[in-house]
């Protein structure tokens, strides 16, 4: 038996990724990484800024992900998110205006732990990209 | 009784008018395509989201607690209408049909001594109303700069609304636009957001007994995904808006070019009518002058 299943990751303005060959995808949930292989409980969690890896009969795919909601069921795991890229195009200038955006926000004082956190960890994804 | 030249001016002033609205004919058909385009890329989202946000709130067993954007206030006193319009003109009924649909929800709202509030998007929708309901405006946005729809846009307007509601301003949220079902109808369309309304779909309760797994809880989901809904919503409105603006504008030139062409041919007749006229008389003339001789 394959253990195969598909998956959706659309944008508002299109369809961004459909698959239907995946075997892996590893999500960056907000209570930590999941990691979702074939017949997986039925599962609704959003994202928190990291990086969707999707490995494939294709090989493996990377992207860059900000937000997010993702659901699990019958097979089939659709990511609905308003802002992705593929590491493979990452655009230099792009990721560096997007870390100092979120540092200048970091360093306003009214934001509660909870923003502090995601703009920390967005701030660290984004570092570990630019230096790939 | 215009004179021949008056007549053969206007003739070639009716045909350049032809000339522009058939040339925006074609630019309508074609944004029309792309618009129609990009209205079913961004169905997916929409569905998608409208899919999670079902199986979230049927599993969500405390009602009372429940968010608010899910749920309501509990009141029904103030009432926000963001009314959707084109930001150009030359659209046929496009942008009245918005207005008419809007104005009897208003009409309504005013006779129950309920406080309207009202934003507009689009300038079109602003002009119409400002006459009528200016004192009710409470914000006029515009996107006239930015070339395409997008998500960016829809989501300002979103956020307006969330934060609007968060500092109480309203109870109930309505967005007015125009469906697209063909290039030569479209239907306004009157869309309650806040509270969601969970009408339709209430039929396959079968399909929803799988249980799902919330990581975190339930209501952390919700609270998440709800202002998120908002801003799909809108921008899928402004979707179904734009394509029904082209399509509208379409419809429009192109009755306008049919007028214009019967015109023409109208104004053709009367003027070759009035050369043979003045031909004839001119012959008359020369004849009864040559006869007195």
């Amino acid at each position: 038996m394959s253990n195969l299943f598909n998956i959706d990751i659309v944008n508002p303005e299109q369809s961004f990724l459909s698959k239907d060959n995946v075997f892996e995808v590893v999500i960056p949930a907000v209570e930590g990484e999941i990691g979702i292989l074939k017949d997986h409980i039925p599962i609704i969690s959003f994202l928190k800024p990291g990086i969707i890896r999707v490995f494939s009969e294709s090989g493996e795919q990377s992207f860059y992900v900000e937000d997010g909601i993702v659901e699990f069921k019958d097979n089939t795991l659709s990511v609905l998110t308003s802002s992705i890229f593929d590491l493979k195009d990452a655009d230099k200038n792009f990721v560096s205006e997007s870390i100092s955006s979120a540092e200048a926000e970091l360093s306003k004082d009214n934001i509660d732990d909870q923003k502090r956190f995601l703009l920390n960890h967005k701030v660290e994804v984004l570092k570990s990209i630019s230096i790939n | 009784m215009p004179s021949l030249d008056d007549l053969r001016k206007r003739i070639t002033s009716v045909k350049s008018t032809q000339k522009i609205t058939k040339a925006m004919k074609m630019v309508a058909a074609a944004k029309l395509r792309k618009a129609q385009e990009n209205a079913e890329k961004g169905r997916p989202y929409s569905e998608k989201m409208n899919n999670v946000i079902l199986n979230l709130s049927k599993s969500i067993t405390d009602k009372e607690n429940a968010p608010k954007l899910l749920v309501g206030t509990g009141e029904e006193k103030v009432h926000l209408c963001i009314v959707l319009t084109a930001d150009r003109g030359l659209c046929g009924g496009f942008n009245t049909n918005i207005i008419k649909k809007a104005k009897i929800y208003f009409e309504k709202i005013i006779s129950e001594n309920k406080t309207l509030k009202i934003i507009t998007v689009g300038s079109k929708g602003y002009d119409q109303l400002k006459r009528q309901y200016k004192s009710y405006i409470v914000e006029n946005i515009s996107f006239k700069e930015s070339k395409n729809i997008n998500y960016f846009d829809a989501d300002k307007v979103g956020k307006i609304i969330i934060e609007k509601f968060e500092k109480n301003e309203f109870d109930v949220c309505a967005i007015f636009y125009n469906k697209f079902k063909n290039v030569i109808t479209q239907i306004p369309q009157e869309q309650q957001i806040v509270p969601l309304n969970e009408d339709k779909d209430d039929k396959d309760d079968s399909g929803n007994d799988n249980d799902y797994e919330f990581e975190p809880d339930e209501d952390e989901i919700l609270s998440n995904l709800l202002p998120k809904n908002i801003s799909t919503q809108i921008f899928k409105a402004m979707l179904e808006n734009s394509a029904s603006e082209q399509g509208s504008r379409m419809t429009a030139m192109d009755n306008a070019t049919r007028n214009a062409g019967e015109l023409v041919d109208r104004l053709t007749i009367e003027y070759n009518r009035s050369r043979q006229a003045a031909i004839t008389k001119e012959l008359i003339e020369i004849i009864s002058g040559a006869e007195s001789l």
